[in-house]
């Protein structure tokens, strides 16, 4: 008989950040950078000003800082889910310019700062599910993706959102082979990109960004698989068309332009029924996947006579 | 050969130990945010390069002219079985909590487990047979039964292959050394079944 899967990381499991940077300075201090550990970010990132919103947010406790920054997806700097902590260090979130063109009454070229200055940011605690039946709960700091769209006032014949992610093979060492098609694009329609839960993030446990996390601007759009949230964005361009994404591009049977998290869908190779919760440790069972990753109420409305198996 | 044979053991080991290790955090190690993952791909790993080691021992011995390196296939054969017996093992109890619906239906329903199980069940007769007691008892036959290490390769190699998202390149490189190894089996199998007789030439067992 199966256990029942539990139903979030226990607290005891959370490695306190201020633990969690002690551990990483007496390692250095005895194994010393050779092993390296001091990652790029070895440094107290940068504090940043943010309400809560619980509302907007789980109530489930979120994984830890190490987990969520030490176990990523972000092929730019390496495919192994180690590669982008331990090679991040060089990249260079800043000066940031972010460039929105397309079916829009403002476009440019614009600072970071300046994107960002007439925004609150609140802090979202979101579950993120990766493709590979993978889980976290992330505790982000950004801004809603519609307020900002709002300012660049998208036209009628807007009907999508285009991401682009930066190419610098200088500093992302990934991106000198072609595992995947670079520069990463990613896409929204733009309900979803409307949507109240979907925001840009610039930030992670009240701090800023970490390099491997998608430093300095990157999507969440929670009930996604964790592929469309595109990391360290340049470019956001309204379109009439649906844009191409990465994955559908690199595999169209197995990526689909919605992606939304659905455990009656399977991926072709694997099961999506269930995932594995990170951080539960060694001997915790995978737990049921939910649909639309638990956000169905929020938005199973967008998709209301849509064909999901067709619709990847 | 005895002190060669002791470090190769203690090289087998070695990986092994490290494992272990990380398992248990000794001096800060881990198994990182997906542990998990991170044995099924250990374990997995090492199982698939001790196979392709044992694979290596016959051109290896044939090449250096060294026969008595022959008898180091069994060795690694029985480790690369104790890893990869380890890998389904952790897939068994950690990831499918023994629920042998569900362990059915993947094996069945995807290809990727399909012909990893496959594989494994092929390399299971090796294990058991790789005794001196059962090569007398089979003779000839266990040189045909131990031919399933080659499919038992391949599938391993799919096996790897079918799991990978987008970034071929590792099992890419495994293909490559097993095409090889296969390669060099296929070149000799045919060189020995075409020599042609020459009445001249024809060598003198013997002499």
């Amino acid at each position: 008989m199966r256990p029942t899967p539990p139903a979030a990381p226990r607290p005891s499991e959370i490695t306190p950040r201020e633990r969690y940077l002690n551990r990483r300075e007496i390692i250095a201090g005895v194994t010393g950078a050779s092993l390296g550990l001091v990652a790029g970010n070895a440094a107290a990132a940068e504090r940043l000003k943010y309400a809560k919103n619980p509302r907007l947010s789980l109530s489930e406790a979120p994984n830890s800082y190490e987990d969520i920054t030490t176990y990523n997806n972000f092929y730019e700097f390496g495919t192994d889910k180690a590669d982008p902590s331990a090679r991040a260090g060089h990249f260079r979130p800043k000066p940031w310019t972010v460039t929105v063109a397309g079916e829009a009454e403002v476009t440019g070229a614009f600072a970071l700062e300046d994107i960002l200055r007439p925004h609150a940011l609140e802090e979202r605690i979101y579950r993120l599910r990766c493709v590979e039946a993978w889980s976290m709960v992330i505790p982000w700091v950004g801004l809603p993706l519609g307020d900002l769209i709002k300012r660049f006032k998208p036209t009628s014949r807007a009907r999508y959102v285009a991401f682009k992610t930066v190419q610098r093979p200088s500093e992302m060492p990934g991106q000198r082979f072609p595992v995947l098609d670079w520069p990463y694009v990613e896409g929204l329609r733009i309900d979803e990109a409307m949507h109240p839960l979907t925001i840009l993030a610039v930030g992670l446990y009240g701090e800023v960004l970490p390099n491997q996390n998608g430093a300095p601007l990157r999507l969440v759009v929670p009930w996604k698989y964790g592929f469309k949230s595109i990391k360290s964005i340049v470019e956001i361009r309204f379109t009439e068309k649906q844009p191409p994404t990465s994955w559908s591009l690199s595999a169209p049977r197995e990526y689909g332009f919605y992606a939304n998290v659905n455990p009656g869908v399977d991926h072709p190779r694997w099961s999506q029924a269930e995932e594995r919760r990170i951080g539960a440790g060694l001997f915790t069972p995978r737990q049921p996947t939910l649909m639309f990753n638990g956000y169905a109420g929020q938005v199973a409305g967008l998709y209301a006579g849509m064909d999901l198996r067709k619709n990847l | 050969m005895k002190k060669g044979r002791a470090l190769l053991f203690v090289a087998c080991v070695a990986p092994l130990v490290w494992l272990v290790a990380r398992a248990l955090g000794v001096a800060g190690l881990g198994l990182g945010a997906n542990p998990i993952e991170a044995l099924l791909r250990f374990l997995g790993l090492w199982g698939l390069r001790l196979l392709l080691a044992t694979l290596c021992i016959t051109p290896l011995s044939v090449r250096l002219r060294k026969p008595k390196l022959m008898g180091v296939r069994r060795l690694l054969g029985l480790f690369a079985f104790t890893y990869l017996g380890l890998h389904f093992l952790t897939w068994l109890v950690l990831d499918q909590w023994l629920s042998a619906s569900r362990i059915v239906a993947d094996i069945a329903k995807r290809p990727y487990i399909t012909v990893g199980f496959t594989a494994l069940l092929m390399l299971v007769p090796l294990a058991v047979t790789s005794t001196r007691g059962w090569m007398r008892r089979l003779g000839r036959r266990w040189h045909r039964l131990h031919k399933l290490v080659y499919p038992a390769a391949i599938l391993g190699c799919v096996h790897f292959w079918w799991q990978v998202k987008a970034d071929w390149r590792e099992p890419l490189a495994y293909a490559v050394v097993l095409a090889g190894l296969l390669v060099w089996r296929l070149r000799r199998a045919r060189r020995a079944t075409t020599i042609p007789i020459d009445p001249v030439t024809m060598p003198r067992f013997g002499a």
